[in-house]
C-alpha cells in the first residue's frame, strides 16, 4: 500500500482512493456552484429593473429552475460529499471509504447526469421550466419534452446519492479504528451518519416521485390527474416528504464542520457534544413529520395544519440547543480569527437570522401572506448560503491545507470573506421586505413597488459572484504553492486528521491508530 | 500489547465505475429518447437500439464487477472486515428499496383516503366532477362521472380485488400469495441446509434453493396471466387511479420478484457449477435470501392492501 497515485489522466478515471474521489467531488461542486451562479445572476439582472429588459419568461423560468437544480443536487450534495471523502476516513482512522469501487462510481454518476441535464438547454422546448420543485400538473400535463430527461437525470443523480450514502454509513459504522466509540467520533462524522441515513430514506422517495411523473406523461396513469381519480396535491405530499429532509441533509454536515471549526479557534473543547449529537438526531427525526408546512396554503384540513405547525416549531428547539452550544465554545475562549473562524462565526449569526425567517414561516396563519413570496426566497437562502455554502467554504480553508500541504493566503481569505459577507447580506436581506410587500417569487417582471429592493439585491448579488471568483483564485494559488503548512495546521486543532502529515499522504492509516 | 489486524483490501484501480457510469448515462439518455419519439408518434428507431444495446453493456459491466467480488473472496482476499462492510451496503440497499416501495403504498392511500374523498365531497367537487363518487375498486373515474361518454380517462371495466373467501381457489394473487411464502420457506430451508453443511440431498441446500428459484418463475408466469385476463377484461394501466395503482405496485413488485430470482438463479448456479458456499462463507447466498423475504413481505403488504382491501 505504499504505492502512490497512479501517472496519467486516468488516475481519476480509475481511482478508488478517497481522497483522490473526494477532490473530484469537491471540484465538480466548485464548476456547479459558478454554473448555477451564473444562472442566478441571469436572474438577477433581469430583475435589476422591472420590465423585460434581458430574457424571455420561458427562459426566465428555466433560470430559476436549473439554478435550484443545480445548486442543490449539484453543488452543495457533492461538495458535502467530497468533505465526508476526505474527512471521514482520516477522522476515523480508516485506510479508505469501506467500498472504494462503488465510491468512485457514485462520483462518476454525476458529471454525466448533469450533462444531461444541462444539454436540455439545446433541445426542442428548452430545459426543465416549472421550478426545482417541479410541482404536478406544470411538471406533467405542461411540461415539455426535455422533462423525460429530467426524470431520467434525478433518477441517476439519485442513484449516485444512495450509493455514496451507504458507502458513508457502512463507513463509520465497520471502519473505525479500535477505541473510536461513537461517542469519540468528531461531530462532522456524527452529523454525516444522520445525514446518510436521511439520504437513503428520501431519495427513493424522490425517486418514486418522478417514476409517477414518468407513468403520467408516458403511460396514461392517473397519479396527478384528477379526471382519473389522482390529485397534483399528492406529488407534493410526496415531493416534500423528500424534500423536507432533502434541507436538512444540505445543513446537518455544515453543523459538523462548525462544530470542529469553532472549537479549534476558541481554542476551547466544543461545549455540549453530547447535547449536539441528540440534537442532530432530534432534528433529523423531527425531518420526517414537518412535510406539509410548504403547503399550508394548498388546501388541507385545520387539525393537519397544526399539527405540522407544531410539529415544525419543535424544531427550533433542537437548533436552540446547537446555537446555544457553539456560542458557549466561544464564550471565554481565547478566540482567533483566521478565515474559517470568521465564516463558522458568520454561519452562526446568519443561519439563526434564517432559522427565525423560518419559525415565522412555520406560523401557519402568518404563512399565508408569505407564501411563494420573496420572503421565503429570502428565508432558504439565509439558511443555504450561509449554511451550506459559509460552512462549505469554511470547510475548504479549514483543511485545504491539510489537503495540499499549503497555507492559504490569510489576507486574501479574509478579502473573499467581507465580500462575501457584504454580497449575501445586500443580496438577501432586501428580499425579505419585497416579499413581505408582496412581491411573488419566480417571476421575471414586477410591480415598480419593489424597484428598490430589487436593484440592491442585484447589486449584491454580482458582489456575490465576484467574490467567489477571488475564492477560486485563493484555492489555486493554495494549491501552486506558499507557506508550507505543519502537520497540526492549526495550534487548537484537534482529531486524528491532524496527526497525519500535511498534505496528507496517498493512504493513510493502512494500520489502524491507537486512539486514547 | 501488539495487536494484529487483518488488512482491509482496498483495489488499487478499477476501469469497472467508469464504465458503470458510461453504461448507465447511455441507458437513460436512449429510454428518455425512445419514450420521446413515441410520444410523438414516431418511431423507436435508433434511440431503441440503443437502449437494447446500452442495457446489455450496463448488464455486461455489473457481471463483470459482481464476478470479481466473488473472485476476490475465493481467493481469500476479503477479510472479516470488508465482510462487513458487504453485510452492511447490503442491508441499507434493502432499506432504500422498503422507502421506494413506501412512496407507491402512500400514493395508494392518500388515492383511496385523501384525493377521492375530496374529489367526491370537497368544496368544490359540484362544479368540477359534479355526480362523482368515491369508491374503491374505482370503476367509475371523476372524468366519467362528469362527462358520460367524453370522457379521457375511463374507470376499468373489471377489477382484481377480492371474490369472497369462497371464491379464492380461482383466484390468482390467493396462488400467488401461497407460492411466495413457500418460497420464503424453501429459502430459509436452504439456508438452514448451508448451515448443516448438507448441500445435496433432497432436503439439502442445492435442491431448496432450486425449489425457491421454480417458485419464483411460477410466480412470475401466474403474475404475467393476471396481466393479460386485466388487459383482456379493460383494466389497464390508464383506466384511472385503480389501474394506475393496481399496475405500478404490482408492477414494481414484479419486477424486484424478476430480479431476486435473477440473484437466487445465479447463487444456485454457483453453488451447483463451482462448488461455491459453506457454512461460514455464504454472503451472497445470503444477500440475495434477504433480498427474496423482502419481496416476500412486500408482497404481504400487496396482497392486504391492493388485494384484500381493495
Amino acid at each position: 500500500m505504499a504505492h502512490g497515485p497512479a501517472k496519467g489522466f486516468t488516475r481519476w478515471l480509475f481511482t478508488t482512493n478517497h481522497k483522490d474521489i473526494g477532490s473530484m467531488y469537491l471540484w465538480f461542486s466548485f464548476t456547479m456552484f459558478f454554473l448555477g451562479g451564473i444562472f442566478a445572476l441571469v436572474i438577477r439582472a433581469e430583475l435589476f429593473e422591472p420590465g423585460l429588459q434581458i430574457v424571455k419568461p420561458e427562459f426566465f423560468n428555466q433560470m430559476t429552475t436549473m439554478h435550484g437544480l443545480i445548486m442543490v443536487f449539484g453543488a452543495v450534495m457533492p461538495a458535502f460529499v467530497g468533505l465526508a471523502n476526505w474527512m471521514i476516513p482520516m477522522m476515523i482512522g480508516a485506510p479508505d471509504m469501506a467500498l472504494p469501487r462503488m465510491n468512485n462510481w457514485s462520483f462518476w454518476i454525476l458529471p454525466f447526469a448533469f450533462a444531461l441535464l444541462t444539454s436540455t438547454f439545446f433541445m426542442a422546448g428548452g430545459a426543465p421550466n416549472f421550478g426545482w420543485t417541479f410541482y404536478a400538473p406544470l411538471s406533467t400535463t405542461y411540461a415539455p419534452d426535455t422533462v423525460t430527461f429530467f426524470i431520467f437525470g434525478v433518477h441517476i443523480i439519485g442513484i449516485s446519492s444512495i450509493m455514496g450514502a451507504i458507502n458513508i454509513i457502512a463507513t463509520i459504522l465497520n471502519m473505525r479504528a479500535p477505541g473510536m466509540t461513537l461517542m469519540k467520533m468528531p461531530l462532522f462524522v456524527w452529523t454525516w451518519l444522520i445525514t446518510a441515513y436521511l439520504l437513503i430514506a428520501v431519495m427513493p422517495v424522490l425517486a418514486g416521485v418522478v417514476t409517477m411523473m414518468l407513468m403520467d406523461i408516458h403511460f396514461g396513469t392517473s397519479f396527478f390527474d384528477a379526471a382519473g381519480g389522482g390529485d397534483p396535491v399528492l406529488f407534493q405530499h410526496i415531493f416534500w416528504f423528500f424534500g423536507h429532509p432533502e434541507v436538512y441533509i444540505m445543513i446537518l454536515p455544515a453543523f459538523g464542520i462548525v462544530s470542529a471549526i469553532i472549537p479549534t479557534f476558541a481554542r476551547k473543547p466544543l461545549f455540549g457534544y453530547s447535547s449536539m449529537v441528540y440534537a442532530t438526531a432530534s432534528i433529523a427525526f423531527l425531518s420526517f413529520i414537518v412535510w406539509a408546512h410548504h403547503m399550508f396554503t394548498v388546501g388541507m384540513p385545520l387539525v393537519a395544519e397544526a399539527a405540522f405547525m407544531y410539529a415544525t416549531m419543535l424544531i427550533a428547539i433542537p437548533t436552540g440547543v446547537k446555537v446555544f452550544n457553539w456560542v458557549t465554545t466561544m464564550w471565554k475562549g481565547s478566540m482567533t480569527f483566521e478565515t474559517p473562524m470568521l465564516f463558522s462565526i458568520a454561519f452562526v449569526i446568519l443561519f439563526t437570522i434564517g432559522g427565525f425567517s423560518g419559525l415565522m414561516l412555520a406560523i401557519a396563519p402568518a404563512d399565508f401572506q408569505y407564501h411563494d413570496t420573496y420572503f421565503v426566497v429570502a428565508h432558504f437562502h439565509y439558511v443555504l448560503v450561509p449554511g451550506a455554502i459559509f460552512s462549505i467554504t469554511a470547510a475548504v480553508y479549514y483543511w485545504l491545507p491539510k489537503w495540499c500541504g499549503n497555507m492559504y493566503d490569510e489576507a486574501l481569505g479574509k478579502t473573499h470573506f467581507w465580500l462575501a459577507f457584504a454580497g449575501l447580506n445586500i443580496t438577501f436581506f432586501p428580499m425579505h421586505f419585497s416579499g413581505l410587500a408582496g412581491m411573488p417569487r419566480r417571476i421575471p417582471d414586477y410591480n415598480p413597488l419593489w424597484a428598490d429592493w430589487n436593484m440592491i439585491s442585484s447589486v449584491g448579488a454580482f458582489l456575490f459572484g465576484a467574490a467567489q471568483l477571488l475564492f477560486l483564485v485563493i484555492v489555486i494559488k493554495t494549491i501552486m504553492g506558499g507557506r508550507k503548512a505543519t502537520a497540526r495546521v492549526w495550534e487548537g486543532s484537534h482529531g486524528l486528521e491532524w496527526t497525519v502529515p500535511s498534505p496528507a499522504p496517498y493512504h493513510t492509516f493502512t494500520t489502524p491508530p491507537e486512539i486514547k | 500489547m501488539e495487536q494484529q489486524y487483518e488488512h482491509y483490501y482496498v483495489p488499487e484501480q478499477s476501469r469497472l465505475p467508469i464504465f458503470a457510469s458510461l453504461s448507465l448515462f447511455l441507458t437513460v439518455t436512449s429510454l428518455g429518447s425512445w419514450l420521446n419519439n413515441i410520444k410523438a408518434d414516431e418511431s423507436g428507431g435508433t434511440s431503441a437500439s440503443v437502449f437494447v444495446l446500452s442495457l446489455f453493456f450496463f448488464m455486461a459491466v455489473l457481471y463483470v464487477w459482481f464476478s470479481q467480488v466473488v473472485d476476490e473472496n475465493r481467493r481469500g482476499m476479503n477479510s472479516a472486515q470488508l465482510k462487513r462492510s458487504y453485510v452492511w451496503g447490503m442491508g441499507w440497499f434493502i432499506f432504500s428499496e422498503v422507502m421506494f416501495f413506501a412512496a407507491f403504498f402512500g400514493a395508494l392511500w392518500y388515492i383511496r383516503n385523501v384525493a377521492l374523498v375530496e374529489l367526491s365531497e370537497g368544496p368544490t367537487s359540484e362544479i368540477l366532477w359534479n355526480g362523482f363518487k368515491s369508491e374503491w375498486p374505482l370503476m367509475i373515474t371523476p372524468d366519467q362521472a362528469a362527462n358520460g361518454a367524453a370522457a379521457v380517462v375511463k374507470g376499468p371495466a373489471e377489477n382484481m380485488s377480492n371474490p369472497g373467501i369462497s371464491n379464492w381457489l380461482g383466484w390468482l394473487p390467493f396462488w400467488n400469495t401461497s407460492l411466495l411464502l413457500t418460497s420464503s420457506v424453501t429459502v430459509h430451508f436452504a439456508h438452514t441446509a448451508l448451515k448443516n453443511d448438507k448441500k445435496s440431498g433432497l432436503f439439502g441446500f442445492n435442491s431448496m434453493l432450486g425449489l425457491t428459484v421454480v417458485l419464483g418463475i411460477i410466480f412470475l408466469f401466474v403474475q404475467y396471466a393476471e396481466y393479460a385476463h386485466a388487459y383482456h377484461v379493460g383494466l389497464t394501466l390508464d383506466s384511472g387511479a385503480y389501474g394506475t395503482t393496481f399496475f405500478l405496485l404490482t408492477g414494481f413488485h414484479g419486477l424486484h420478484v424478476t430480479l431476486g430470482t435473477f440473484m437466487l438463479l445465479v447463487q444456485w448456479l454457483r453453488s451447483v457449477l463451482k462448488g461455491h458456499f459453506t457454512h461460514h462463507d455464504c454472503f451472497g447466498f445470503e444477500a440475495a435470501s434477504w433480498y427474496w423475504h423482502f419481496v416476500d413481505v412486500v408482497w404481504v403488504g400487496l396482497f392486504i392492501f391492493v388485494y384484500l382491501m381493495g
